[in-house]
């Protein structure tokens, strides 16, 4: 590693609210990195989430939009319906591509796009969810000389997305969520 | 250890290369779209298509014009939906349409049509508010594959209950079963929805103005352009546009950012569409 952290990306699936609710209300104000985050919703539910987040945390949180430039310190969530990606230029763009392991927003589609853009100063996490997205992502992001972080499948609510990352990231710091969450305030 | 951020990577010079030399020799322009989607997909296409390198598929395009068809399946992206944010075509047929109705005639261009699924939803509502008749419809798109689906109007039925629903909730007065006929699993929309329209090979990057437009919709094609190509396109519907014409963009899209926004007004802010200002 080594390299100074340039953002973070985060992916969640079932039980991502009350993860992300550990986790995201824990960054202090001032806090330096963008936080990128896919949790995948349904397509055709207008998503609340950035407004419920922005209630809880000392950090701004919005939507994504397309082409806007990342700016440290803010909190994004992917729109439903859309992959979100970023751009080598770290701006961020949306794509109504074909949904990924029938997902979409795509845990897979960011981390990738994100371990290309920033290479190793990127730190991608994966939280709790039924599923195997961002398994393949977090091993693009560890390739690139990022670093992988995964909520131990212990204390998740749902154990096989965290399982499929760690069988993929052998590399990966497996953490508890109260530990992620104070991880993130040193960095 | 290098590091892979300051200097261009050997695969993004060769995805530079690979779009150039697909410029120039078939002028299909990709250079200034949104490279993570493109390099995304790019990547599949190398992997479908057994390439080791970029370089490799840039010989194979260059040598072979049959790569063409090939690549172009992998750059172009046709995810659609008949009625697609019903929303939106529900905030056109409330007002949208009340100001078309005071035209004798129209002409109304769908603008990356992709398969069709846009158009008709168009033609259809046209049809349902007594449009239909005195309106052209102009159907584009760069890839000549998707026009002749769009041209042929089939589509599979296991769409078909996504596309009801989504008529239904656009407003829609008439069933949408009365358009189209059923058989092994495929329906084909009737023809007589394609009277007043045509298709065209036109792309928003490199082709010219289309004429006094009354409507333009071009639904989630900008987005995977970059900021300086959706400035292009944008002008484009802008000078395309009659005075106080419509312009109605996909839910992720807007003119926000862009230099052209000034020559236009929110006319349904929350669905992006846009009207072009009279003066
Ligand atoms: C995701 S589809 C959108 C389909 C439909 N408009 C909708 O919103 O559901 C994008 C379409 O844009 C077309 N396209 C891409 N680049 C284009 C260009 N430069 N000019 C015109 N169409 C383009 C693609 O071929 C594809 O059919």
């Amino acid at each position: 590693m080594g390299a100074a952290v340039g953002a973070i990306v985060i992916g969640a699936s079932a039980g991502a609210l009350d993860a992300l609710s550990v986790i995201l209300p824990a960054l202090p104000e001032g806090f330096s990195l963008p936080v990128i985050v896919v949790v995948h919703i349904p397509p055709d539910k207008r998503s609340v989430l950035a407004e419920l987040f922005q209630a809880k945390c000392r950090v701004p949180v919005r939507e994504a939009e397309d082409k806007e430039p990342i700016v440290g310190g803010t909190v994004y969530f992917a729109p439903p319906d859309y992959h979100l990606l970023v751009e080598a230029d770290k701006h961020l763009s949306l794509s109504s591509d074909e949904p990924v392991l029938f997902s979409r927003p795509s845990i897979d589609v960011l981390f990738e796009s994100a371990a290309d853009a920033y290479g190793p100063a990127l730190i991608a996490i994966v939280l709790t969810g039924a599923n195997h997205d961002g398994a393949k992502g977090m091993r693009a992001v560890v390739d690139a000389g990022g670093s992988g972080i995964v909520q131990s499948p212990e204390g998740a609510f749902a154990t096989a997305m965290p399982e499929a990352a760690i069988a993929m990231c052998p590399t990966a710091s497996v953490l508890s969520l109260s530990a992620i969450a104070a991880y993130l305030q040193e960095v | 250890m290098t590091d892979t951020t300051a200097s261009e990577k050997t695969e993004d010079i060769e995805i530079r290369l690979l779009l150039d030399a697909l410029y120039t020799r078939y002028h299909y322009d990709f250079r200034n779209y949104a490279m993570a989607s493109i390099k995304r997909r790019l990547k599949q296409g190398r992997e479908q298509l057994g390439f080791p390198t970029f370089s490799a598929m840039q010989e194979s395009l260059l040598h072979d014009p049959a790569m063409l068809a090939h690549l172009l399946r992998y750059l172009t992206v046709h995810v659609s939906e008949m009625f697609r944010d019903p929303s939106y075509f529900k905030a056109i047929r409330e007002k949208v349409v009340p100001h078309l109705r005071t035209y004798p005639s129209l002409k109304v261009w769908i603008a990356g049509c992709s398969r069709g699924e846009e158009l008709y939803s168009l033609v259809i509502l046209f049809r349902e508010e007594g449009l239909e008749d005195r309106t052209l419809f102009y159907a584009t798109d760069i890839s000549q594959d998707a026009l002749q689906e769009a041209e042929a109007g089939i589509f599979t039925m296991d769409r078909i209950p996504l596309f009801t629903e989504n008529h239904r909730k656009s407003g829609g007065k008439s069933s949408l079963s009365d358009y189209y006929q059923a058989a092994y699993g495929r329906v084909s929309f009737d023809k007589s929805l394609r009277r007043n329209v045509v298709f065209s090979d036109h792309s928003l990057v490199t082709d010219a103005v289309f004429g006094e437009m009354n409507l333009i919709s071009c639904r989630n094609v900008l987005i995977y352009f970059d900021r300086d190509l959706q400035d292009r396109a944008l002008g484009l519907f802008k000078d395309s546009l009659a005075r106080k014409g419509f312009l109605g963009l996909g839910a992720k899209e807007s003119l926000r950012f862009s230099n052209e926004g000034a020559a236009f007004t929110d006319f349904v802010r929350d669905e992006k569409i846009y009207q072009r200002r009279g003066d």
